[in-house]
């Protein structure tokens, strides 16, 4: 299927939604119509969870950015302005940098990157790479926003320290000091612990111990079921000293989801189960984001995920600069961005906008408990000089990046 | 409420006690100054009607003695509310329920309701008293109702999350704001067409005309910041910033707008900041923050222009101004997370 096919299904899909006897949409006389292809490169891998209620759809992160399209669609009707998603998930080893020339090829500038951080680098140095403005959303790593930071990535996800602060932020709010550590043995893993033991080192969290459960492998589900587990956790979470809360830094997936109600200790969990800190939760609602919610939903017939979310804003970020007439090259969309008169509005309470010295968005991080969300960081009383959301991660002072 | 005590009190709150000791202070004086409204109190009954988001209910306040008088249950998440040309009718968005219920002034019982469209938000009135506007968010329309036969007459298709409505003094257009597409529409209320599309600040919540009819205030607020549009050449002349000493601009995010009557001053409910700004219209600079309840929606006058009563949805009061001292004089305990509220005049016949 083409941008174009892809364009009229999306305004078709959007036609069926409004009401029934609409009037007029005052479009823009034919022909004359701006049109935007934003590419969208997805990694090969799957992301895998314990539990299946949260395997990720097929389309996870596409569907968000698509409905980020289509709210662009709706007021580009009133602009001139279609927008077009091209879509390219890479094979198995396929190179990035090749991919990305090919969404080139189709027209696209602004590309949405679903991609490791070692792929997106691979993308952003490339020859195609220079004449693109890459938008991170699948990538939390730190360092691709401090040593190893681009002038043409823009980080929509964020990154490990702004999950680990919002965190670590209502943790102590809790006044619940002492953490038990305890890390997956993938290197993602050891980065989150690192994020986490930075946050708590900021705000004044004392981690007690730290653990390593290794990963020995072997499928996440088996027939013999959470017999084997409710022996394993107790024993494995036995002896540990005086601690008010369990930290889990297991971005892989192993093994977090089953400490809850299982620790030997009757305490509560964070990190990467129980607590979770995240850009976008299906359950939340403030600030009007039960629209964008149930927009989704009747879309896509599934919740809206944290990928989803943030290929969302990156969409509309690139549709800000459009009707700004911000958009017609890549370097007029930047310095729009990074302007005062850029504010996402992205029903997080505030504006969001970005950060000059790592092209980082600044925003709220939501701590869900699966379920509801709990809280929304940063938390009251952490204070900044220029703005809370800078409580979030590194700061301007500590950033390692130099734009070039 | 104990549960909602202590979550609103366990909540790092540090100017809550300070505002309270203000507010009692200020309650003593006020006392004083209402036995004189009183006395000098319009002939007939006037009562404010305060839509309680949350709490699925209408707070009906006695304007003589800034009492609550009664709560009537009304439907699902009652939001937008706008009083008939005769004054004599209330009407009450429900976005849960989609649908628009009316309250009798007089009698404060609720009348009926018909079918309004998907999640209906705010509501507005053609002067003559025939049409109802609503803006439904949900399904980026503004729909038309005939009063009369409580139908659908038509749409116009807005941009995404259509929010704010204002008519023009003349009935003859009406601007409706979307929060998404950011955009304040231009629509002629006869054709039901848009005439013109105009970009504003992030997430536009509400519209205002000047009493003259030449300018239109739209408040942004994400954007933290009142636009103010030329109603002829429906073009940006001029924004609104505000700056309130000892707080972040984020916090800063401007919401109900109500220009006084003789169109010298505007009053601007600033949300989170917990503060409705006065604004000097002709200066365009805002001239004094008055502290009120927190979470600060909308507003409304009194017919006698004297007082501006406030909805403040997260500490489920309104807050009274006295619009010639401008102080806050009062608050007042309503039902769950307020947000919008109208003050009906004198019934017409």
């Amino acid at each position: 299927m083409g941008p174009v096919t892809r364009t009229i299904r999306a305004l078709f899909a959007l036609m069926c939604l409004a009401a029934p006897a609409r009037a007029e949409p005052g479009p823009a006389p034919e022909g004359t119509a701006q049109t935007f292809v934003i590419g969208y490169l997805r990694r090969a891998e799957n992301r895998t969870a314990i539990s299946r209620v949260n395997l990720p759809a097929e389309n996870d992160g596409q569907a968000g950015a698509q409905a980020g399209l289509d709210d662009n669609n709706v007021t580009g009707e009133f602009l001139g302005q279609i927008f077009s998603l091209a879509a390219h998930r890479l094979k198995p080893g396929e190179d990035p940098a090749q991919a990305l020339a090919d969404l080139e090829a189709k027209g696209a500038r602004f590309v949405l990157a679903d991609l490791s951080a070692e792929s997106l680098l691979k993308a952003a140095d490339s020859p195609a790479g220079a004449g693109a403005l890459l938008f991170n959303i699948g990538a939390p790593d730190e360092v691709l926003r401090e040593e190893s930071c681009r002038a043409n990535v823009v980080h929509v996800a964020p990154s490990r320290a702004m999950l680990a602060d919002g965190l670590t932020q209502y943790l102590l709010w809790k006044q619940w000091r002492k953490f038990v550590l305890v890390v997956g043995s993938h290197e993602e893993d050891r980065l989150w612990a690192e994020a986490i033991k930075r946050a708590a080192a900021r705000f004044g969290g004392k981690i007690v111990e730290e653990r390593m459960f290794a990963d020995a492998g072997g499928a996440r589900r088996a027939d013999s079921g959470v017999t084997l587990v409710q022996k394993q956790i107790p024993a494995f979470t036995q002896n540990a000293p005086s601690y008010d809360v369990m930290v889990a830094a297991d971005e892989s997936a192993v093994f977090a989801d089953y400490l809850p109600y299982r620790t030997w200790d009757a305490r509560p969990v964070a990190g990467s189960a129980g607590l979770v800190p995240t850009a976008w939760d299906p359950s939340y609602e403030q600030a009007g984001a039960t629209q964008l919610q149930q927009r989704f939903e009747r879309r896509f017939l599934r919740p809206m995920t944290a990928l989803d979310m943030n290929g969302w804003e990156a969409a509309r970020m690139i549709g800000e600069a459009a009707a700004h007439e911000a958009a017609g090259d890549v370097a007029a969309a930047k310095t729009y961005l990074l302007s005062k008169d850029f504010a996402l509005a992205a029903f997080k309470g505030q504006k969001l906008t970005l950060r000059d010295w790592n092209l980082q968005l600044r925003q709220p991080i939501l701590l869900s408990d699966g379920r509801n969300v709990v809280s929304v960081s940063p938390q009251e009383g952490f204070m900044h000089q220029f703005s809370e959301l800078d409580t979030l991660g590194l700061d301007r002072p500590e950033t390692k990046c130099r734009l070039k | 409420m104990p549960f909602e005590m202590t979550l609103s009190d366990s909540r790092v709150d540090r100017p809550r006690p300070s505002r309270r000791l203000l507010r009692k202070l200020l309650r003593v004086r006020a006392t004083a100054g209402f036995l004189g409204v009183l006395t000098v109190g319009p002939a007939f009954a006037t009562d404010a009607f305060v839509s309680n988001e949350k709490g699925n209910t209408i707070s009906v306040i006695s304007v003589e003695s800034m009492m609550l008088k009664k709560t009537i249950s009304v439907g699902q998440r009652p939001r937008g509310l706008v009083v008939s040309p005769d004054q004599k009718t209330v009407y009450v968005a429900l976005g849960d329920a989609d649908k628009v219920a009316m309250i009798d002034v007089k009698a404060q019982e609720v009348t009926g309701d018909f079918d309004a469209g998907r999640d209906p938000e705010r509501l507005d009135i053609s002067p003559d008293g025939k049409t109802l506007y609503v803006t439904n968010e949900d399904s980026n329309t503004l729909t038309f109702f005939g009063i009369e036969s409580k139908e659908r007459l038509g749409g116009a298709r807005l941009g995404v999350e259509p929010e704010g409505l204002a008519v023009s003094p003349d009935g003859k257009v009406i601007v409706a704001t979307t929060e998404t597409t950011g955009m304040a529409h231009f629509i002629d209320a006869d054709r039901r067409k848009i005439l013109a599309n105009v970009l504003v600040d992030a997430r536009p919540r509400m519209a205002a005309f000047t009493p003259d009819g030449k300018e239109v205030w739209v408040s942004a607020e994400i954007g933290g910041t009142i636009c103010i549009i030329d109603a002829e050449t429906r073009k940006i002349v001029d924004r609104v910033r505000f700056e309130v000493p000892g707080l972040r601009a984020e916090n800063v995010q401007p919401v109900g707008i109500n220009i006084s009557r003789d169109g010298k001053l505007a009053f601007v409910s600033l949300g989170p900041a917990n503060r409705v700004a006065v604004v000097d219209v002709k200066t365009r600079q805002p001239i004094k923050y008055l502290l009120v309840g927190q979470r600060v929606w909308h507003a409304a006058f009194t017919p006698d222009g004297k007082f501006l009563l406030t909805a403040n949805g997260v500490s489920n009061d309104v807050s009274v101004i006295d619009v010639a001292a401008l102080k806050v004089v009062k608050s007042i305990q309503v039902g769950e997370s307020p947000w919008e509220l109208v003050i009906p005049g004198e019934a017409k016949p």
